[in-house]
C-alpha cells in the first residue's frame, strides 16, 4: 500500500464520522461504527485493487457494517424500540437548536436504507451513481429511497412546524 | 421508481421526478437544469417542494458539520495494522510458500507452524503425499488461489510485462530476494503476481497460465516458524477442495504451488520451480 493510498483513506474519516453520525444520531455509536470501519478498511485493503475509489469503498464498509447493525435490532424488537426512537429530553434545547435537533429525531425515524440515501446524497454530496456504488442498489431504488425519504421529512417538519405555531398562539 | 407522469412544457424530454431531485442537487447539466428551471417557473409547489428539499440538505448539514470539529477517538486506526508489524525481524527460519490453496491469510496464528513441522519433519523422502486437510501456509497459499485465479480482469495486481519491477517490488516488501520462476519449459507463461498478507506480514504469489488457460499460482512466505537448525526439504500434497497444493520449506522459505491440475501435473511443476529455486 503506497502512503497516497493510506493519505487518501484516512482523507475520508471526518467525512464518515459525520456520516455515522448522521446514521445513528449517537456519538459513542458512531465512533465504533467508523473504528469498525477503518478496521475493516486496513485489513482489506490489498483485496481492494482500486475498483472504484476510496470514498465509495470506505462509505461502502460503513454501508455493510450499519445494515448489519440494523438488521440485528430488526431481529430483537424490544431494543430497536428504545433506540430507534431516541428520547427527545437528553439533548439541549436552546431554542435556535431548537429546529436542528428536531430534524435529528426525525431523520432517525427515517427506515435506515432511506436515512442512508438521504445523508449520502443531502450531506456528502455524493452523484447517485456513486450512492448506488456504495449501498449497492440498482440508481433506480437510490432514486425512490431518496424521494420516499424527502418526502417524509417534508411531511414531518411541516407537521412540527405547525404544532409549534399553535402553540405559540395559545 | 415512481416518476411522475408531467406534461412537457415544449416538445423536449418529459421531466420526471428524478430530474427534480437532480436539480436540487446540482447534478443536471447546465441544458437541463434550464429545461427544468422552466418546467418549475410554471409550476410553484414543485418549485416550493424542490426548495425544501434543498432546505432539508442545509439543515442536515449544519447538523452534522460540528462532527468536523470534534476530535477524533484515540483509538481509531490511522494507518494499517499490520505494516507494523514485527516481520523484519523475525529472523531465518521462515519460509515461502509456492502452492495455493482455498482460504490462506484468513487463518492465522498456530497452522502456519504446524504446516512448517510437518514439512520439516520429514527430510529424507523427496516428497511426501498427504492427502489430509491443509494448514498453515499451505492452506493460505490456497485460499488466495481460489480468490484470484478466477478472477478475469485482474488476476494480478502487477503484471509479467513488468516482471522486473514486479519481483523488485515484492522483493523489497518481503525483505529478501524473491524471483518469479521461468516455467516456459513445462508449459506455463508468468501473468503476474501480487503482494498478500500473511499471518503477520507480506507474502507474494505469483500466477500462471498454460495455453488452455488453466491457471496455477504460486505462494511464497518467509512465515515459517524457526524450528531448531534443520533446513529440511520435502515435497508435501495436499488439497483444498478442488484446489490442488503442493508445497515445502527450502532455506527458510515455504513455497506452495496451487492449481485445480491433477496431483502429477502440478508435480511436474513443482520439481521445476524447485529445481530453479536450488540453483538460486
Amino acid at each position: 500500500m503506497s502512503s497516497q493510498d493510506e493519505a487518501d483513506i484516512v482523507a475520508c474519516i471526518p467525512s464518515l464520522r459525520r456520516y455515522a453520525r448522521g446514521l445513528t444520531a449517537d456519538r459513542d455509536r458512531a465512533d465504533d461504527l467508523v473504528q469498525d470501519t477503518m478496521e475493516r478498511a486496513w485489513s482489506r485493503f490489498t483485496l481492494w485493487q482500486r475498483r472504484g475509489e476510496v470514498r465509495a469503498w470506505t462509505f461502502g464498509i460503513m454501508h455493510n457494517l450499519f445494515i448489519d447493525q440494523v438488521r440485528a435490532r430488526r431481529s430483537k424488537p424490544e431494543q430497536s424500540a428504545i433506540e430507534v426512537f431516541p428520547d427527545a429530553p437528553e439533548r439541549a434545547t436552546q431554542s435556535d437548536r431548537l429546529e436542528v435537533q428536531d430534524l435529528e429525531r426525525v431523520l432517525q425515524r427515517l427506515a435506515p436504507e432511506q436515512r442512508e440515501v438521504l445523508l449520502l446524497v443531502g450531506v456528502e454530496e455524493m452523484s447517485y451513481a456513486e450512492v448506488a456504488r456504495v449501498v449497492g442498489v440498482p440508481l433506480g431504488t437510490v432514486m425512490s429511497r431518496l424521494s420516499r425519504a424527502r418526502e417524509r421529512l417534508r411531511a414531518e417538519l411541516q407537521g412540527r412546524e405547525m404544532i409549534s405555531k399553535i402553540q405559540r398562539v395559545k | 421508481m415512481g416518476k411522475i407522469k408531467l406534461t412537457p412544457p415544449t416538445g423536449a424530454t418529459p421531466i420526471t421526478e428524478a430530474d427534480l431531485h437532480a436539480y436540487a442537487d446540482h447534478q443536471l447539466s447546465a441544458a437541463r437544469r434550464a429545461e427544468v428551471d422552466e418546467f418549475l417557473n410554471a409550476r410553484p409547489d414543485d418549485r416550493r417542494r424542490v426548495q425544501d428539499w434543498q432546505q432539508q440538505n442545509l439543515s442536515m448539514r449544519s447538523l452534522l458539520n460540528p462532527v468536523f470539529d470534534e476530535p477524533l477517538p484515540l483509538r481509531l486506526p490511522l494507518r494499517p495494522v499490520a505494516i507494523e508489524w514485527p516481520w523484519r525481524s523475525l529472523a531465518a527460519g521462515f519460509a515461502i510458500a509456492v502452492v495455493s490453496a482455498s482460504s490462506a491469510w484468513l487463518a492465522r496464528g498456530s497452522l502456519d507452524q504446524n504446516a512448517a513441522q510437518l514439512a520439516a519433519r520429514t527430510a529424507a523422502p523427496f516428497y511426501a503425499y498427504n492427502d489430509g486437510a491443509l494448514s498453515g501456509f499451505a492452506r493460505r497459499a490456497a485460499v488466495a488461489h481460489v480468490v484470484y485465479s478466477p478472477d478475469i480482469k485482474r488476476p494480478v495486481e502487477v503484471g509479467a510485462d513488468q516482471e522486473q519491477q514486479l519481483v523488485t517490488w515484492l522483493s523489497k516488501r518481503l525483505g529478501t530476494e524473491v524471483k518469479a520462476p521461468t516455467l516456459q519449459s513445462v508449459g506455463y507463461e508468468l501473468i503476474g503476481g501480487r503482494l498478500l498478507p500473511g499471518d503477520a506480514g507480506p507474502v507474494a504469489q505469483f500466477m500462471y497460465h498454460d495455453s488452455t488457460g488453466q491457471r496455477l499460482t504460486l505462494y511464497v512466505t518467509r512465515e515459517v516458524p524457526k524450528q531448531s537448525g534443520q533446513p529440511e526439504t520435502a515435497f508435501r500434497f495436499g488439497k483444498d477442495g478442488p484446489v490442488n497444493v503442493f508445497y515445502w520449506v527450502d532455506k527458510s522459505f515455504g513455497y506452495a504451488i496451487s492449481g485445480g491440475s491433477n496431483r502429477d501435473e502440478l508435480m511436474r511443476v513443482s520439481k521445476e520451480v524447485y529445481r530453479q529455486l536450488g540453483q538460486s
